[in-house]
């Protein structure tokens, strides 16, 4: 089989999470089939993620940084067609959206996305396991050799680093391209850092109304917490991107995280799911949230918030 | 500027999604569909790009069943024209499948950008924009919001983790999955719907066939195996209050 090609995302500079997951995951397989893992990273920025791949060959795209979803896309298609890839790892980031699928479908290769599970099978194949319909549902599919897949970070734990000691060998990429890099735009600072709180109230479109925030607005101030939210949220102006949990807003840690109508969508879970306790209350009993939450209730949130905040008040 | 926007449905997540027989396939027959909620916000950012500066609106979709009230929901918010693809199709065809047929409609039908949504609850074998792409050779982008055109090449804005973004600028013809509009979707009232499909008509196109082209196989399709399934309060919202405040005092949270 021809190798296996991760490619390297970068999050603060340094080697993402998700690329460490999809690079143990590629030396496991690669040493079952007797190949090869090849890192693929654009840019000088990559440089020393490449270098602490412990792949058996890094290869860095001269010119292709910051990232560019074109360019990236020429290298990464060159890279599969030289190499013949047995297979194409790729988290399930925004990176992973531009370059998986139409990598796969200009290649003429099959594509798998939102992966949480990847292994060889006896035959030659894989199996890989993945999450659909916002997470109600797992297909459990065949992975031809050949195949894209995007990989849904936090699927499963990586190795410790490996010590900076690959090799990097450069590769050019022709620079012209239909697409180029305006400017880059830094996270808007909000008025609290919904990462450093150690409660969170978290509301979700269950909320219904931003009227009713106020309600989360009381059992926050009652619990001595924070108000966060998912997504839909925010694009609806309810509260700002700074609230927002989540694959596109902050990832959270805290002691409590208390899902208010949050249906639990596998992009909503990347940022909460390391919670220590996660506390949620949906009226679907089939909502996938109930799968990571600790506890869990199917009562109306509207109901519950201000029962919870008058008991807190009475006792507290 | 003329601007495809395709526009699919998908099951409603709020009601159970019931397997069929075979393990590996839902019962499609037995489901019902809503429009995909990413397709909502590619409409809407393409009719406020024809409020702002004036673009030509088509909304597209693979006559897949029961599509017709999509496209003519599409009209009645603003659209300029809808299409619909017409051939031997169903709701069990594979995304790639799709992508092929609408990748073969949108070669040659002129149309300076191809706005989808930018994922699908659906789209195991990949997601739409990516695939159109790659199909068609031409520039693409995921995860887009802020887009912008003008007489020259269109601006957008891409969105990464921890709220982090970049502006881009693409010549056409570009495909763009949008991630959200700079407004929530518009609403329009069913009776302006019917409305409109007594006086609209859809335009058919016949399109190609379905291929065989890198289709996954499907070994088994399952509900989360409940491995760390929440512990569950039973009760009215008062016991559960009660709950809460229980596992705050033990755990020492209370403020
Ligand atoms: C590239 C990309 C990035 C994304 N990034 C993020 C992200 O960072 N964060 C994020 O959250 N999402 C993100 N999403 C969106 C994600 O896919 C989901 O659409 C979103 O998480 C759903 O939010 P929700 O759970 O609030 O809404 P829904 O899925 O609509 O769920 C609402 C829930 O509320 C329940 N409910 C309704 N009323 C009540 C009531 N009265 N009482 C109790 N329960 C009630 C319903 O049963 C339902 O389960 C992203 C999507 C994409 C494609
Ligand atoms: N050189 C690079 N290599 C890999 N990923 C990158 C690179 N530059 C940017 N990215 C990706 O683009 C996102 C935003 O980049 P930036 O705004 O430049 O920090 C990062 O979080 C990465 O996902």
């Amino acid at each position: 089989m021809g190798p296996i090609i991760v490619v390297v995302e970068l999050q603060n500079d340094a080697m993402s999470p998700a690329t460490g997951e999809l690079l143990t995951r590629a030396r496991q397989l690669a040493q079952a089939r007797s190949t090869r893992v090849v890192a693929l990273g654009f840019g000088e920025a990559a440089r020393s993620a490449l270098a602490a791949s412990g792949a058996d060959d890094a290869v860095l795209v001269v010119g292709a940084d910051p990232y560019v979803p074109t360019l990236a896309e020429a290298a990464l298609r060159q890279m599969v067609r030289e190499t013949s890839a047995g297979l194409v790892l790729l988290a399930n980031t925004t990176m992973g959206m531009d370059l998986g699928a139409a990598t796969a479908a200009a290649e003429g290769r099959p594509m798998v996305a939102y992966v949480t599970s990847l292994t060889a099978v006896e035959g030659g194949e894989f199996t890989a396991t993945s999450q659909v319909y916002a997470g109600k549902l797992v297909a459990e599919v065949a992975v031809p050799e050949g195949s894209v897949l995007t990989v849904l970070p936090g699927s499963w734990p990586a190795d410790d680093a490996v010590a900076g000691g690959t090799p990097v060998r450069e590769v050019a990429v022709a620079p012209e391209s239909a697409m180029e890099l305006v400017r880059t735009i830094e996270p808007e600072t909000g008025d609290v850092d919904i990462t450093r709180a150690d409660v969170l109230v978290s509301v979700g479109r269950g909320i219904q109304d931003p009227d009713n925030l106020e309600l989360a607005d009381e059992l926050a101030e009652a619990l001595g917490a924070v108000v966060s939210c998912s997504r839909p949220v925010v694009d609806a102006g309810w509260l700002p991107r700074a609230r927002q949990v989540g694959k596109s807003g902050q990832t959270v840690k805290p002691k409590l995280y208390l899902a208010l109508g949050i249906s639990g969508a596998p992009e909503h879970l990347q940022g909460m799911k390391d919670s220590e306790i996660i506390v949620a209350v949906n009226s679907d009993p089939a909502a996938p949230i109930f799968e990571v939450a600790h506890y869990g209730a199917t009562c109306d949130i509207l109901e519950l918030m201000p029962l919870l905040t008058e008991l807190l008040g009475e006792a507290g | 500027m003329r601007i495809a926007v395709l526009v699919k449905d998908v099951p409603d997540l709020v009601e159970e999604l019931e397997l069929d027989e075979s393990g590996r396939a839902l019962a499609v027959d037995d489901l019902s569909y809503v429009p995909s909620e990413w397709d909502d916000q590619a409409l809407e950012e393409a009719l406020l790009l024809k409020e702002a500066s004036g673009a030509h609106v088509s909304a597209v979709a693979l006559d897949t069943g029961d599509i017709d009230n999509m496209l003519y929901a599409a009209l009645a918010k603003g659209a300029d024209r809808a299409v619909k693809l017409v051939g031997d199709y169903d709701r069990t065809m594979p995304g790639r499948q799709r992508a092929r047929i609408l990748a073969d409609y949108l070669a040659d039908a002129g149309y300076d950008l191809v706005m989808t949504g930018v994922q699908a609850v659906d789209d195991l074998d990949g997601q739409i924009a990516g695939l159109l792409g790659g199909m068609l050779g031409w520039p693409h982008a995921s995860v887009v919001r802020d887009v912008a055109v003008g007489s020259g090449p269109v601006s957008f804005v891409q969105e990464y983790a921890g709220g982090r973004m970049a502006e881009f600028r693409s010549a056409t013809p570009l495909v763009l999955g949008v991630q959200a509009a700079k407004k929530p979707p518009r609403y329009v009232p069913i009776a302006r719907i019917r409305q409109v499909s007594r006086s609209a008509t859809l335009e058919e196109v016949e399109a190609g066939a379905p291929s065989a082209e890198s289709t996954l196989a499907v070994q088994r399709l399952y509900r989360p195996e409940a491995q760390g399934h929440a512990t569950m309060w039973e009760g009215d919202a008062a016991e559960v209050a009660a709950a809460l405040v229980a596992l705050l005092d033990e755990q020492h949270l209370r403020s």
